[in-house]
């Protein structure tokens, strides 16, 4: 009787959560999986065809698929760099024992609340004005020009902006990381007589690399799933040159309106970015030291 | 001593530099949102002559921003409050009960929070306009209840991660005193389990406001009349017809800023100290 009650409140607490969750999460990954062996037209699957994996073979014989992959691949080892620099920097400033350092951490974890779509649109007026007006006041046309509609300037603002974002972000994880540690290590390491190039390379990176397995990961993961500042900064322009994985499937799905296409190249973004995840979580993880 | 104090100021001020980066595009911004366009383009940098509100009243018409503002806070707000009800009495049966459904079913869900959205959008949105009630209007396309909808199927795995790890830390005991004291499970997990799990509530509410809050992609495949646009739907339409007018579109971007800013300004402390903590876990 006891066990049979247990088990009825089980399901009913579960059911709401699963129900949700199945319909939006699994099965249309599972429809995703299957829809890409397919010549599915975007709307009813009922008479389409079984393709093996001609789309497939479609997908890596695509320029702009395999150029918008070559990008986002750089974008996300450079965003992962810059932001973790300098991301853990501004950890290690603003966890000194400063009077402002609360100040500090809020404004600059302040542009993540803004959220891509609009801090894209706030830059574009940076880029594409102020810039232009800079170069001529300071007669330095040449740093300062209309960075968007230059096709290398283009992807460095993309760069840029996220990174301001992302630094942010992961300069939250660090700070966790850094106050985790017992102030006894550090307090011991003076009285060795560690200078504090040492004592950052031999003490706090290795005792803070759990928090460097989430940064990468996060960062890695959001690089690679950039879309709205895309969007909103350079829109890919000019002419493609800075159009990024997600901006190619949407356009491939709703602009050209191939859907098993675009669902094929979705199911090689999943590979990949599990694949990439996986394996750098793996590499971090085997660093961590017990203490 | 004297020496560590005066070192400490000297970084203090090299935090407030840097904080500049920070501040200069808002500052930018702002004070280009109250120029005319002749103003604007003789100068960017220079103050405004005089704060004029035009700008500010045609982006709010323009851009429907009440109403934009409107349906943002109501997918937000209702579908964090159903995330943190389905999440945490999922993560509590999941917790309690160790059997091996239940841990083919949190592992499931922990799992599944790598899938990227991108590679299930388009099924998606296919898939859930097929659920439709004969004789009603009911979609899930097009509406915000819709939206919501999905927007809990997303947040609902990373939130129930986070509901799990912190009710393992949470004693039996109290639950067992209130069991023999006569409770039945629902009253036991309203009355005595959900009241403990406040600071965790806190930062699943967070997480998920701020990824909900300034979604795009999803919504901008699930709503598609005028009137039910969020804040980075009205802004990404309103700029596509605007950037010529650069003052208007500035204008337009210092409205969606502001409820933020006012949301910052009242709970940083938590903001902070949430990301920590789901971080962490």
């Amino acid at each position: 009787m006891k066990k049979n009650s247990n088990t009825l409140t089980f399901w009913l607490f579960l059911i709401p959560s699963l129900f949700v969750f199945v319909n939006v999460v699994i099965i249309p990954f599972i429809l995703g999986i299957i829809y890409s062996f397919t010549d599915w037209d975007g709307f009813s699957f009922f008479g389409s065809k079984f393709v093996a994996f001609s789309n497939y073979l479609k997908v890596f014989k695509d320029q702009n698929f395999l150029s918008a992959f070559l990008l986002t691949f750089k974008y996300a080892i450079i965003m992962v760099i810059i932001s973790n620099i300098i991301g853990f920097s501004l950890a290690l400033l603003v966890t000194r024992k400063m009077r402002t350092r609360n100040i500090l951490r809020s404004i600059f974890f302040m542009p993540n609340l803004i959220g891509g779509l609009i801090l894209g649109f706030i830059w574009q007026f940076i880029f594409t004005k102020l810039f232009v007006q800079l170069g001529t006041v300071l007669h330095a046309s040449n740093i300062f020009f209309n960075w968007i509609n230059d096709p290398n300037m283009a992807f460095w603002s993309i760069v840029i902006v996220s990174a301001w974002q992302m630094s942010g972000y992961v300069m939250i994880i660090y700070i966790a990381g850094l106050e985790s540690i017992n102030p006894d290590i550090i307090e011991a390491s003076l009285i060795d007589g560690a200078g504090p190039v040492r004592r950052l390379f031999n003490i706090i990176l290795p005792l803070t690399v759990p928090s460097f397995t989430i940064s990468l990961f996060i960062t890695l993961s959001n690089s690679f799933k950039q879309y709205d500042t895309n969007l909103s900064l350079t829109n890919g322009g000019p002419y493609g040159t800075t159009e990024l994985l997600t901006m190619n499937i949407v356009q491939t799905a709703y602009k050209h309106n191939q859907y098993a296409i675009a669902q094929s190249k979705a199911v090689v973004f999943f590979v990949v970015i599990m694949i990439i995840t996986l394996v750098q979580v793996y590499l971090t993880k085997k660093r961590e030291v017990e203490m | 001593m004297e020496k560590t104090k005066k070192n400490m100021t000297i970084l203090e001020i090299f935090g407030w530099v840097l904080t500049l980066f920070v501040i200069f595009p808002v500052y930018i911004m702002v004070i280009n949102s109250f120029k005319d366009r002749k103003e604007i383009f003789t100068s960017e940098l220079s103050l405004p002559k005089a704060l004029n509100f035009t700008y500010y009243i045609q982006a709010i018409q323009k851009m429907d921003f009440l109403t934009a503002l409107g349906n943002s806070l109501f997918i937000t707000v209702t579908s964090v409050v159903f995330i943190i009800v389905l999440s945490s009495m999922a993560a509590w049966v999941l917790e309690r009960n160790k059997t091996t459904i239940s841990n083919i079913i949190f592992y499931t869900l922990v799992a599944t929070m790598l899938i990227p959205f991108q590679s299930v959008m388009i099924p998606l949105v296919q898939y859930l306009s097929k659920w439709q009630i004969p004789g009603t209007n009911f979609s899930l396309i097009d509406t915000r209840y819709g939206l919501i909808f999905m927007n809990i199927g997303f947040g609902i795995g990373m939130s129930t991660f986070l509901f799990h790890g912190f009710i393992k830390n949470v004693p039996l005991e109290m639950e067992e005193a209130a069991t023999i004291d006569g409770c039945n499970k629902f009253q036991l997990f309203w009355r005595i389990v959900f009241p403990n799990l406040k600071p965790i509530i806190v930062t699943v509410a967070i997480l998920n406001v701020i990824s909900f809050w300034n979604d795009y992609l999803l919504p901008s495949l699930v709503l598609r009349s005028p009137n039910l646009r969020t804040i980075p739907l009205s802004t990404f339409f309103f700029f596509g017809e605007f950037t010529i007018e650069w003052n208007l579109a500035l204008a337009g971007l210092v409205l969606t800023i502001i409820p933020v800013i006012v949301f910052y300004l009242f709970s940083q402390k938590y903001i902070i100290k949430g990301v920590m903590a789901g971080a962490i876990k």
